[in-house]
């Protein structure tokens, strides 16, 4: 653990850090451009140029490793006249379009300009050099090569993280420019994490541009639903909107990257089909009610089945895509409150879903299986349900998030479960099942709930409700909680804490671990 | 003095292996496998006070001994024939005239690092001395001084040779091992100093055509009698690359600290067209110049070029009389490497064309009087605060020629255009346009 000088303040560092990271941890940042700590250092910036003192020249912070003894500083004359010096390199060539550039607001050359430098150009306008605009370069993005500062984290990006190399230096000097291979444009599933990585507005999304301005949107931390990884993300949103995904650094599942089609998985979730209100099934079309007549109808229905042929006759079919805390209250009222065994999960991905690779992409679309399997709720389980409905045992069935018409296909499904008496459907959607259902109830949607997802790994993250689920729609926790009352009379804490609270203490596999405690890179299940 | 490295002038044939044998050659590979430990050949290089004739003088013996002695990893040499420096043309005629030398210093100093595989890197101008080199190297090989086993001593080294695509930037030892990687010339960032990790990873030993031509006379005359020639800390024979406008320009080998006024009146003939001396850049186009009066005193080695205020280089003398417009030679040096710089850096990429675009502005009478403190304000700020020097190559001669000639610069403002051109904006005719023949090689 050396010690050094950052400063005038001294501080004990890990072995082997850089001096960005050093600094960091000092709460001192030193600017920089091409550094990225998930890419290689190249070094080419100069916007981290430091004082080091007994080092002749100034030193780049990302290559200089801690020292003990070492004295840095970042606020020196020096510093200072370095930084404003890249700085005003930086811009001479840059065409300085800001307002109808897409990146501003989360531009570092915006950004350290208003820190370091604020100072007007000695270098006339006429002078700068032209490149490419508004260059499509294939997948979903888009490059201005006036705007690049050529940092090389794009091309790094494709070489080290990808593998793929897609994106090249050509030219020379300030003629330099970033482009692909001729004739093969970027064909990529992880190439949006370039737009992410790009410090300017040099490499922007197709989807993104144009539609927002950066300051309006809030951002708050979650977790991927696209797949069975789990990426850890922040929503980017405004007035109920998703207007992006951006992976959020997590050491333990996605690390600074997430793929393109978890980042616009966010789209189906605004649909037109979303559901606002609950529906029943009045003759031969859908009716909306209030929450309370649905619950009251849903339980007449529960209580009279019960009554009839026995709790059993009443089952529930949980899809992965449900959260820890949504299939712990569901497994606990069906289990304890109906008195009912017959539970299955549901994990089915679209035939023409993008297999596992060796990066992020997971071939299983379910966001959590495992937490499901830790559960005790088996995909495994249907065969004996639909079983069980075909020996009249089983007449009612609850089904949340789980879309066992589009999984089965509609003859199967009718096969399997067409002689049901009542199906109760919990979704965000109208989908192929729910319109099949007696009752159809709107729930939230990821970026609307609290919660959590137990990705292939074991690893239990949250997830944080950004904004209000649309119409009368509710977290499916809270419908669950809200139905236990109406069957039982006992109030429930309709809160995903709460419901975390009791799984925890109740559920060996979850033993131990709190909401709270979970931290924005998650827990390991305990088995 | 006798000729050491340009001894083709005397022996024509010397480029062919029998008779480069016929004149001693090979005996120093001779004597350095068999009669030498590897320390005890880097410990003569180190005691000749060698240093490196790429431009930067480092110590040969030094950087060998950088080399990891149980290195797990294969170790590299390489051989850096990238000649690109502007007025600098010395390794062309070696390679061209006497290759053989050139190998047996490769060989040597694989055998003083342990490498087995070395690399000659031409720059992608010279097919024709890859061609003889390659010639050479066959030779060579049929004769057992190249390949396995070499003269039955056991140790094996074989020579790849490899063109660049022609960038200035490939002779950057860094910018070298890339491109031989097959990547862009980006210089690297050290450390990693390429004694750790250089070509491929491993260690590597980047050394000048000329520096290893030397190697073979040292090994064979001993470090003492190289420490004679010249100055105890900058010894040795040297090439000169005289160009410009002297009566006798052309390459010549003189002895460390021969004085600049005698290789430019006496070796050179003097001054072209009977005019008077300007300037002089000493070591090709990437330091400050020296005006007249200070050539008056200057020694060429490297250590009294550097106590004058200016690098020797390469030993590229460019010698410009006085009707020499210095804006406009500032001007083509300018051109020169914003067009050769890599664009890796921020400050050498965007500064390099800017002080170009300045200065085009200035020679065509079209600046103003306060571009000369942005020109100065931007050169240092590139100095020093890149990966490599290329930066610093064009912020020396900035700060030189409007620090020494600044009333020229003036003139040219004061005038809006340039005093040495006719109103059409002409440069008078080259009156020296046809050289007289020199005895130069």
């Amino acid at each position: 653990m050396p010690k050094l000088t950052i400063d005038g303040k001294e501080i004990e560092v890990a072995d082997g850090l850089n001096l960005i990271q050093a600094a960091d941890q000092a709460g001192i940042e030193i600017p920089h451009y091409c550094y990225h700590p998930g890419l290689s250092i190249v070094g080419n910036c100069r916007m981290c140029l430091v004082e080091v003192e007994k080092a002749p020249k100034l030193q780049i912070a990302c290559n200089t490793r801690v020292a003990e003894g070492m004295v840095v500083h970042t606020r020196s004359a020096r510093t200072r006249t370095a930084q404003k010096a890249v700085l005003e390199f930086l811009l001479i060539n840059h065409p300085i379009d800001c307002p109808v550039c897409d990146q501003a607001g989360e531009c570092k050359l915006q950004d350290y300009y208003m820190d370091y430098d604020q100072q007007p150009s000695r270098f006339s306008l006429g002078k700068k050099n032209k490149k490419g605009k508004a260059i499509d370069i294939g997948s979903d993005v888009m490059l201005d090569q006036e705007r690049c500062i050529l940092c090389a984290r794009c091309t790094r990006f494709f070489d080290e993280i990808t593998h793929t190399s897609e994106l090249a230096i050509f030219g020379r000097g300030d003629h330099n420019v970033i482009d692909h291979w001729p004739g093969k444009p970027i064909n990529n599933k992880y190439a949006v994490n370039v737009v992410d990585i790009c410090p300017v507005g040099a490499l922007t999304e197709k989807d993104f541009r144009f539609r927002m301005r950066v300051w309006y949107l809030h951002r708050t931390p979650s977790v991927c639903a696209g797949c069975e990884r789990g990426c850890s993300i922040d929503i980017h949103h405004h007035r109920g909107r998703v207007y992006r995904y951006k992976p959020r650094h997590n050491p333990d599942v996605n690390g600074y990257w997430m793929c393109d089609e978890g980042r616009h998985s966010f789209v189906a979730l605004q649909s037109e089909s979303r559901l606002t209100t609950p529906l029943f099934q009045s003759g031969d079309r859908m009716a909306a009610e209030g929450w309370q007549p649905a619950l009251e109808r849903a339980a007449a229905r529960i209580m009279e089945i019960g009554r009839t042929s026995g709790a059993n006759a009443i089952g529930a079919v949980i899809g992965a895509q449900a959260t820890n805390e949504e299939a712990y209250a569901l497994k606990r009222l069906v289990k304890t409150t109906i008195g009912s065994d017959r539970i299955a999960g549901l994990c089915w991905s679209p035939p023409d879903a993008s297999g596992d690779d060796n990066l992020l992409i997971r071939a299983n679309k379910n966001p959590n299986l495992r937490g499901l399997e830790a559960l005790g709720i088996s995909p495994q389980n249907l065969d004996q349900l639909s079983a069980s409905v075909a020996a009249g045992q089983l007449k009612m069935l609850i089904v949340l998030r789980a879309d066992l018409v589009r999984a089965l296909g509609e003859q199967e499904f009718l096969k399997r479960f067409g002689a049901l008496d009542y199906m109760l459907v919990l979704d965000t959607d109208a989908n192929e099942t729910g319109q099949m259902a007696n009752q159809l109830w709107p729930i939230a949607a990821f970026p609307e709930i609290d919660g959590s997802f137990t990705n292939f790994k074991g690893r239990v993250q949250r997830l944080q409700s950004a904004f209000a689920p649309p119409g009368q729609a509710l977290s499916a926790v809270e419908v669950i909680a809200r139905l236990g009352r109406q069957l039982d009379g006992n109030e429930r804490v309709g809160s995903a804490e709460a419901v975390f609270a009791e799984m925890a203490a109740e559920e060996p596999a979850f033993k131990g671990l709190s909401f709270g405690g979970l931290g924005p890179h998650g827990r390991d299940l305990v088995a | 003095m006798e000729r050491i490295l340009t001894r083709w002038l005397d022996i024509p044939d010397i480029r062919r292996l029998d008779v480069y044998e016929a004149n001693g050659g090979y005996q120093a590979l001779r004597k350095a496998l068999f009669d030498m430990k590897p320390e005890e050949i880097i410990n003569e290089v180190k005691n000749s006070n060698l240093r490196g004739r790429g431009g930067a003088a480092f110590p040969t013996g030094t950087k060998w001994s950088f080399i990891p002695k149980d290195s797990k990893k294969p170790v590299y040499l390489c051989c850096n024939a990238d000649e690109s420096e502007p007025g600098t043309f010395a390794n062309r005629y070696q390679l061209e005239f006497d290759p053989h030398q050139v190998l047996e210093g490769i060989l040597i100093a694989c055998r003083a690092v342990n490498a087995h595989v070395a690399y000659m890197y031409f720059r992608g101008e010279f097919t024709h001395q890859k061609r003889t080199v390659e010639g050479a190297i066959a030779e060579a090989r049929a004769k057992g001084y190249i390949g396995k086993n070499i003269m039955g001593s056991g140790f094996d080294v074989e020579i790849y040779t490899h063109r660049g695509a022609g960038a200035y930037i490939c002779g950057e030892e860094t910018g070298l091992l890339e491109s031989l990687e097959g990547k862009r010339a980006y210089p690297r960032n050290r450390p990693p100093f390429p004694a750790i990790q250089g070509a491929f990873g491993c260690p590597t030993v980047v050394n000048n055509v000329e520096t290893l031509s030397n190697v073979p006379w040292i090994i064979k005359k001993g470090a003492d009698w190289y420490r004679s020639i010249g100055p105890e800390k900058s010894p040795g024979p040297k090439l000169f690359c005289l160009s410009g406008h002297v009566n006798k320009p052309g390459l010549y080998e003189l002895p460390m600290g021969f004085p600049l006024k005698d290789l430019i009146y006496d070796v050179g003939g003097g001054i072209s067209d009977g005019r008077k001396l300007k300037a002089v850049i000493p070591g090709g186009a990437s330091f400050p110049p020296f005006t007249a009066e200070e050539a008056e005193k200057v020694m060429m080695d490297f250590d009294s070029v550097r106590a004058a205020g200016s690098l020797m280089g390469t030993a590229g003398v460019m010698v410009m009389h006085d009707d020499t417009c210095m804006v406009d030679v500032l001007r083509t040096i300018a051109h020169f490497f914003h067009h050769e710089s890599c664009g890796q850096c921020t400050p050498c990429r965007e500064g390099c064309g800017w002080i170009e675009k300045l200065m085009i502005d200035m020679e065509a009478g079209r600046g103003k009087v306060s571009d000369l403190d942005v020109m100065l304000n931007v050169a240092s700020n590139m100095e020093g605060n890149t990966i490599c020097v290329l930066a610093d190559s064009l912020a020396m001669p900035t700060r030189g020629f409007i620090t020494k000639f600044r009333s020229e610069f003036e003139d040219h403002v004061r005038l809006g255009r340039c005093p040495f051109r006719d109103r059409d904006g002409r440069l008078a005719p080259p009156a020296h346009a046809a050289y007289q023949e020199g005895d130069h090689a």
